[in-house]
Order: structure tokens, then sequence, then C-alpha cells
């Protein structure tokens, strides 16, 4: 992937909506509140993201090129003329892995001071 | 939906246009499945919240985005973001710097509890609107008045502080003793007066200001309890007022409790009282005036000889500021506004041009996708960027100013001048910095918005557009019209100035050294200690090398103006009518000489002229063609200050109240004439020195000589007397350099402004120039065009300028000494300067339009 490190990591750590987005868009394209929707599923109703923070999430990650708008829309019959689609950029892909491996190395470092289950 | 849609306008334009759709559509999710009431609040409650929260940051991020544009593009054209920044930071900090004299004298609320209460009331006989009253009126005005909470009369007095140093004169009042606590001030140390404590019979008490505590009592805690010698009386320190307490005005270094002696007390023509009074809450001003009228009119009942068609006139304390004051501060304001308009046309103007030449970067933008909206807010970003480093800048210029600006309020009024640009200050600054980058940013950015909106990519014609021309002209003839009115405005104050100085005061200024040395009471209170004094002090001096005359009188012209008392003729005797008044000054022999007064008739005050001789008097010309036209006065008698005095010579008239304004005629008596411990505020005070060498190398040797005669005598106001009549326009040169400044910013902005348009037009019409020149025309065709185009707007500008300066002439009337307000000076010299101007600043680009290069224009064409 050509995209420098340091260019991934001046976005990191990414905002907990931003990485729960980018999660959300790795398996497919979605429109705005199906992302709400996927979010709140995977975790557990947990997080409820807000139309505010999503869709200015969804302006900012734009602008970075973490995603982009999907020009063809998946065939659905129950499309709407206005919703729009979003789709994650091998970028963001980076970004999104570059973060997992950040917080990964974090667990590590709880578990080695005692604060999280399992080897360290 | 309608309503959520509402709330979606809180967010940025742009962001709105992206997402406001999609936000709807989820919000309609969320709602529709929201089951009952509860949940649909809830849904909402979130919904507002949410879009309240994403606002701020969001709006933030456009700020932030559109300041590094900004930033960006002022660092490409440094040249035009000095130009603009220094021509707001003109503008504002004109403004800004007005603003701190007239937020003190009309906006801020004096210093005293509820001031909106207090009132003033004054007596007001035939002739006068304001006249001090007199001790009986002022004590039927406290029974009789229901209007007021309270009343409190004051003296203004001075005194000789012993003991603290060298002695020294310093300036106070003795007030009622419920002055102090209806004013609504707590003392900074001690106490206030009290009416149980401070009688007539208990030691006698002082509260010191702030000034002279800090000054002279080294601002010691311990003052209180001390016991001080005023005029030779002990008082006791019982109280400190704070630092902002100035009252009756901003030089009170020190109360007293007020003492009316039996003799005055039932003298009604003898009026020095000021009186304070609190309205009752419910009780209007109309309503208390009307009242004090009644109670005139049973007092003229009373008393018909004293108060004949007496009245009275009440009004707030806060309105008593000298209608001159008024008047130019009104004139600064309405010039400073004319500064600033003529800056923001200005900047407009360039902020035009420069919007012409970035037509294609907007397209381009608007091409990629910018809207208009956010186009305009990044206009209106890079003016208000550019006002607010003005606004900073012209705060700082303010600053600088305050020096000049703090002498605009007089030092009668009990307020403090501003020391430094406070928070107020900084508040105004801050208003007028939005409204000037709005100002000059709303019409370039709405132009360059709808332009760039519909050109899209279109090439850009050339040229301005022809509205865009016009506005541009339009903008340059207000220039020049606005700058005409100061210059006529600020050219009558000259006129009038040069008419004031050149006003002959009556007396010979140049050569003559004054002082005071104010004697104190009761050690002086007989006429022959006081003549003793004089005599010691006269003898010396006039043997001092050089000294060629001196002599004593009670208040020097233009330091004292009034001293007005009442001419009985043996007619009408003991009547005070409309205008039979005159100034009463006491005098020792020599003093017309010492003043340079000629003497037309008759004879000087001469030392014969003792208690045991008939009362004699030296009368003005004025006064003989008043009372006695057409006659000889010497021989002749009137009735003057208690006595009957007899005319032994008459002199020319002087200006006592000041060079610009109308004076009483003029009595002078002699120093011995007078009853002992009578009339103890005429007492001689005031020395003139005239002298064939330098004046003030004499200073040391009159103190010395003063000390000699009485080592507890201070010897205050030493200076020359031309130093006094210099200080009789001080104020209008203070006015004429603030108002000149004004003028000539005016001048050079609007001059900028002709250039920069012409040399705009210039660069645009390149192209016909030289199409017009291969065609046959010559250079100084092409440059008389030019011309012609910066002198019609001149002309036009002028024009308008002229008859709105006639108008400010008019509304200036009363600041104008007697120039009339269409003076042909005036108005030949601001037109004559205009046109100069105008063809100054017309000629650099008319004389570039003829000098193109016609091939080299043709061929890039």
């Amino acid at each position: 992937m050509g995209h420098t490190k340091s260019a991934v990591e001046k976005h990191l750590p990414l905002p907990l909506a931003t990485f729960h987005i980018l999660m959300c868009l790795a398996g497919a394209e979605r429109h705005g509140y199906a992302i709400i929707q996927d979010v709140a599923e995977r975790t557990g109703g947990d997080l409820q993201l807000s139309a505010g923070t999503l869709y200015r999430s969804i302006h900012r990650m734009l602008e970075q090129g973490l995603i982009v708008e999907a020009r063809r829309r998946p065939a659905s019959i129950r499309d709407d003329e206005r919703r729009r689609y979003y789709r994650i950029t091998a970028f963001g892909s980076d970004v999104a892995h570059a973060e997992a491996a950040r917080l990964q190395r974090l667990v590590q470092l709880a578990r080695s001071s005692g604060f999280a289950q399992g080897r360290a | 939906m309608w309503l959520y849609r509402l709330f979606l306008y809180l967010y940025p334009a742009g962001f709105r246009a992206e997402y406001g759709e999609e936000m709807t559509a989820v919000f309609a999710e969320k709602r529709r499945r929201a089951r009952n009431i509860f949940q649909v609040t809830a849904v909402w409650m979130e919904a507002v919240y949410d879009i309240i929260r994403h606002a701020v940051p969001l709006h933030l991020d456009a700020l932030r985005q559109d300041l590094r544009y900004t930033l960006r593009s002022l660092h490409r054209a440094p040249g035009f973001a000095a130009t603009v920044i220094l021509v707001s930071a003109l503008g504002i900090g004109a403004n800004t710097a007005v603003f701190t004299a007239t937020d003190r004298v009309f906006l801020r609320p004096l210093p005293f509890a509820e001031p909106n209460r207090l009132v003033r009331i004054w007596e007001s006989p035939p002739g006068y609107s304001r006249m001090e009253v007199s001790p009986p009126n002022y004590h039927d005005w406290l029974t009789m008045a229901t209007s007021f909470d309270g009343m409190a009369a004051y003296a203004r007095s001075s005194a000789n502080l012993v003991g603290q140093g060298d002695p020294v004169r310093i300036q106070g009042a003795e007030v009622s003793p419920v002055l102090l606590s209806m004013l609504g001030v707590q003392p900074l140390l001690g106490r206030l007066f009290s009416p149980d404590i401070d009688v007539e019979s208990a030691a006698r008490t002082v509260i010191l200001a702030y000034s002279l505590w800090q000054r002279d009592f080294g601002a010691d805690p311990n003052a209180l309890g001390r016991t001080v010698t005023l005029d030779d009386q002990s008082y006791v320190v019982v109280g400190v007022m704070p630092r902002e307490f100035l009252f009756p005005d901003r030089n009170s270094d020190y109360w007293t409790t007020l003492q009316i002696s039996p003799g005055n007390a039932q003298d009604r023509n003898n009026n020095y009282l000021e009186v304070l009074a609190r309205l009752k809450p419910r009780v209007s001003l109309a309503m208390a005036q009307r009242e004090m009228r009644q109670v005139m009119t049973h007092l003229e009942a009373a008393h018909p000889v004293e108060n004949e068609r007496n009245s009275a006139s009440v009004n707030r304390l806060g309105d008593e500021i000298p209608r001159q004051t008024r008047l130019l501060l009104v004139a600064l304001m309405g010039a400073s506004l004319a500064v600033l308009l003529i800056a923001c046309t200005n900047i407009a103007n360039l902020l035009l041009a420069r919007g012409m030449a970035r037509r294609r970067e907007m397209a381009v933008r608007s091409s990629l996708g910018a809207g208009r909206e956010r186009l305009v807010r990044q206009l209106f970003t890079e003016s208000l960027t550019l006002a607010a480093v003005g606004g900073a800048v012209g705060v700082v210029l303010a600053h600088a100013a305050l020096p000049l600006l703090s002498r605009l309020v007089p030092p009668s009024l009990p307020i403090a001048p501003a020391t430094s640009v406070d928070l107020r200050v900084l508040l105004f600054a801050l208003v007028v910095t939005g409204l000037t980058g709005m100002g000059f940013g709303a019409l370039p950015a709405v132009r360059v918005g709808r332009e760039a909106a519909a050109a899209g990519l279109r090439e850009s014609s050339r040229g301005g557009g022809l509205r865009t021309q016009r506005l541009r002209a339009t903008l340059v003839v207000i220039e020049v019209a606005a700058s005409v009115v100061l210059l006529i405005a600020s050219g009558l104050l000259i006129r009038a100035l040069m008419e004031v100085r050149s006003t002959d005061p009556g007396f010979q200024p140049q050569g003559v050294l004054t002082a005071r040395t104010w004697l104190s009471w009761p050690r002086y209170a007989t006429t022959d200690a006081r003549s003793d004094f004089y005599r010691r002090v006269l003898t010396e001096v006039r043997a001092l090398p050089g000294v060629q005359s001196a002599a004593y009188t009670s208040f020097l012209p233009l330091v004292m103006g009034g001293g007005i008392w009442p001419v009985e003729m043996d007619t009408r005797t003991g009547t005070r009518a409309q205008n039979e008044t005159a100034s009463l000054r006491f005098v020792t022999p020599a003093y017309f000489d010492a003043m340079g007064i000629p003497m037309l008739r008759g004879r000087d005050v001469s030392d014969a002229d003792a208690a045991d001789r008939p009362f004699i008097a030296v009368v003005s010309q004025s006064f003989v063609e008043r009372y006695f036209p057409n006659q000889d006065p010497v021989g002749r008698t009137f009735r003057f200050a208690y006595f009957e005095r007899i005319i032994v010579g008459m002199v020319d008239d002087v200006h006592v109240r000041g060079l610009e304004r109308e004076s009483e005629p003029q009595v002078y008596l002699s120093h011995q004439q007078v009853p002992d411990d009578g009339l103890v505020f005429y007492a001689p005070k005031d020395l003139a020195i005239r002298t064939a060498g330098d004046p003030l190398s004499l200073a040391p040797q009159i103190r010395d000589i003063v000390r000699r005669a009485d080592p507890a005598q201070p010897v205050s106001n030493l200076r020359l007397l031309g130093d006094i009549v210099a200080q009789d326009t001080a104020s209008r040169n203070v006015q004429l350099r603030v108002l000149g400044t004004f003028a000539g910013l005016a001048f050079f902005l609007a001059a900028v402004g002709i250039h920069g348009l012409l040399s705009f037009t210039a660069t645009q019409r390149a192209r016909e120039i030289g199409v017009r020149m291969a065609l046959g025309a010559n250079k100084s065709g092409i440059a008389a065009m030019f011309l012609r185009e910066g002198i019609v707007l001149g002309l036009v500008g002028v024009a308008i300028g002229t008859v709105l300066g006639y108008g400010a002439g008019n509304a200036m009337g009363a600041l104008l000494f007697g120039i009339g307000p269409l003076d042909p000076v005036t108005f030949g010299g601001a037109i004559a300067l205009s046109l100069v101007m105008t063809v100054v600043g017309s000629l650099p680009p008319a004389l570039r339009a003829a000098n193109v290069d016609a091939q080299s224009v043709m061929r890039e064409a």
C-alpha cells in the first residue's frame, strides 16, 4: 500500500466514532442511517451515534480521504433517491489497521500492568 | 419536520446543503420508531441537543479554514493588506478616541448614588438663567420645597494649608453636613460629616480628597484625627474620600462644613451658594421645576425688592455640561464618523478593485463546488480579519491620543479624565471594528459573490462592469464630499480661533508676571493688616531690578469672571434690574499701570483713598456709556457693594470673563475702602508685576519677599499674564487640533480614493487607450480624458460637501465667535484645497494612462 507511515499516523488516535464508522464500512457500502443502526448493533446498543456526530464525522472523513461517496449504489428495491452511500478507501483501511495495531499494543501494555486479563 | 429543518439553519450553509436532507431523513426514521409521547420527546431533545452541540465546532472549522485562506491570500498582497489595515486603524482609532471623551461626559453615569435624581437648583433673576443662591432664599427653599428627599448647599472655597511642608493654597468646598451623604459615596477612611456631630459649636472638621491625601499627607492612614491648619483655623481630619470622588469639580482638595455668618444669613443680594438636591422617587424634573417657580413667586411677594422678578431653575446634575463642551463633542463625533465613513468607502473601493482582479480565483473556487454563501463568508472573513487588525492598531492610536483628548473633558465637571483605554472603550472599539469590517466588506462581498455565482468558469469580461464602476465612482464622491465638510468645519474653527486671538483683551500681557497670595482669615480680617502686607510686598517688589510697576487686585481678568454686583443709581435705590450689574475689584494704586490698561479720564486709585476718605471708584468706559451716557463721569456717584461711590477716573474696558464672552462693565475700588471683615472674598490677592527683563526670572525673589512678609503665606499660580491669555484659548486649540487632524485624515484618504479609482480604471482600459492611440489620439488627449473624469468626480463631491458644510457650520454656530457659517475665506479655501487634491490625485494615473505603449497593448490583444 502506497501510503506513507507518517500520513497514516497523523490521524492516530482515531476518534471513537470515526473508528466505528470505518469498521462498519469495512464490509459494505452503507448509507447514513444504516451506519447508525450497524454501529448500535455491533456495540450491543452501547454506542448510539447521533445524526450530528455521524455527519460531522463523515464530513471530516471525506476531507481526510478515509472514505468516499460511492458512485454506484447497490441495487436494492428499497433504495431512496436521497440516500448517499459511503465506501472505505484504501487509505482509510490503512488508517483503521494502524489504529487497531495501536489499540492492541495498548492492551498488551495494560496486561503487563495487570489491568487486563490474558498473557502479556 | 419543518421545525427540524429550521434548527438545521444553525449549521454552516455548506454543511447543511451537503447533509441536511440526510439528517432530516435520519431524524424522520427515529421519529417514526418512537412509540409514545415520552419517546418522541426524547428523540426531539436528543436531536436539538445534537444540532447545537455540533454547530459550534462546525462553524469554528469553517472559520479556521477561512482564516487560513485569508492569511494566505493577504500574504500574497501585503501592500493591499497594509493599506486596508492602516486606513481602518485611522477610522476606528478616531472613533475610539472621541468615544473616550464622549463616554465620560455623556454616557457614563456620574459616580454618585442614583445620579439621575440629583439636581442643581439655581436662582434665575432677570438676565441670568442660572445664578448662585443667597443664604436666606436657600433657607426658605429648605422649609418650603417638598419635591426633594434632601437639599444641600455648598460654596467653593480655598484655604492656606500650613504645617504639611511648605504652605500651600488648596481648593475645596464648604458643604452642608448632609451633602456628602446625599451623594451616596462612602469615605475611603473615617467618616462623612453628620448634621448631629459637625454642628457649629463643635470642633471644626475637614474631610480630605484622595489627591490631597496622597500629595500632602503621604497617603498616611494616620492622617485621621490629625489637626491641620486651614487659613489659621484648626481643623480635625475626620475622613478621606475615595479617588473617584470629585465634587464639585476635579480640582477639589478638601471639604469643610458650611458656615454662614449672621450677616450673610440675612442678605438676599449676596448670591454665593450652590444648591444640590435629590428628587423624591416619584417626582419628575418638570414637577420639581414647577414647584420651585411657585416657591420663588411666594418669595418675591415676601421680599419684593431683593427678589424682584426672580425665579428658580432646576437641572439634572448630569445635564450641567457647558453648551460649548456639548456642541464640541457632538461635532467631534460627527467628524470621527465622517473619517470612518471615508475610511470604509476607501477600503470598499480597494476591495472592489481587488475583487475584480480576483474574479477568476472566485470563479475557480465556485466551479470546484464552493457555494455562493461560502465565497461571501470567505470575503467577510477577510474584511473582518483586516478590520480586527486595524481595530487593534486603532486602539493603540486612540491610547496615544488620550493626553490630548482628556483635555476635552472640562475640569469643571465632577468627572475624572480618561487615563487609559478601559473595558467600555475596548468594547466600543470592538463594535466599531465589527461594523467597519461588515461595512466595507458588505458591498464587495455581495457583488463578488453574485458575479462568481453567475459567471462560473466563463472568462470574465474586461473592465469592471459598468455598474461596479459607477458604484466605485459614487464611493469616491462620498469621500470627497465628507472631506470637504470636515475641511469647512475645521476651517471655520481656525478662523474663529484667529478671530479670538486677535481680540484685544484690554490690557498688555507682555512682560507681566503674576502670582497669587490668598490671605487667610481672621489674621488678615482687618483692612490695616492687609494694607500692611501689600505695602511690604509691593515696596520690595518695586525695588527689584527691571520692575516698572506692581499692584494687587482682587482677581485678575480671565482668571475669575464672576464677582458681579448690582449697580444702584440714586433714583432707584435698592432695586436690582436687568443688566444693571458690574464686576467688582479692589485694587492697590498702579494696578492699571502694571496691567497696561489705558487711563482715559481722571485719576488712578491712590494711597490717600483711605477708609476715612470719601469712597471712590474708577470705572470702565462701558460703565460710563451705560450709566452716564454723554456725560463727564468724574464726580458722579452711584451705590455699589453697600456704599455710595464717587467716580474719580475712567479706564478702558477689559475682557473680564474671557476673550470670547460679553463682560459686565468694571468697577475698581480702593483696597483700603472696605470695612473690617467685609467682602472677604474680594480682598486683593492677585499680584501683577510689569518688568523690563525676563519676568519668570523674578519668581524666586517674589517667593522670598512674600516669605519675609509672612512665613505662613503660600505663593501660588506664579505664571505669566501672557500664559493666562493663552490659557483662555487653550480649549479652542485642543478642539482645533483634534478636528484638524480628522480633516487632514479625511483629505488624505479622499485623495487616495481618487488616485486608486483612476489607477484602476487606467489599467482596466489599457486596451481601449491603445485603440484610441492607434486611431490617432495623442498623449495629452488621453491624459486630459482621465483628468476630466477625476475632476468631474471631485466637483460633484465638492458641490455636495459645500452644501453639507454649510449645514455643519450652522450647527456649530456657537463655537464660531462671530464667523458666519458661510465664511467666504473658509469656503474658498476648502473648495480650492479639494480641487487641488483632486488634480493631484488624478494626475499620476492620467499620466500613466497617457504613457501606455499602444503597440504592446495591441499586440497582447
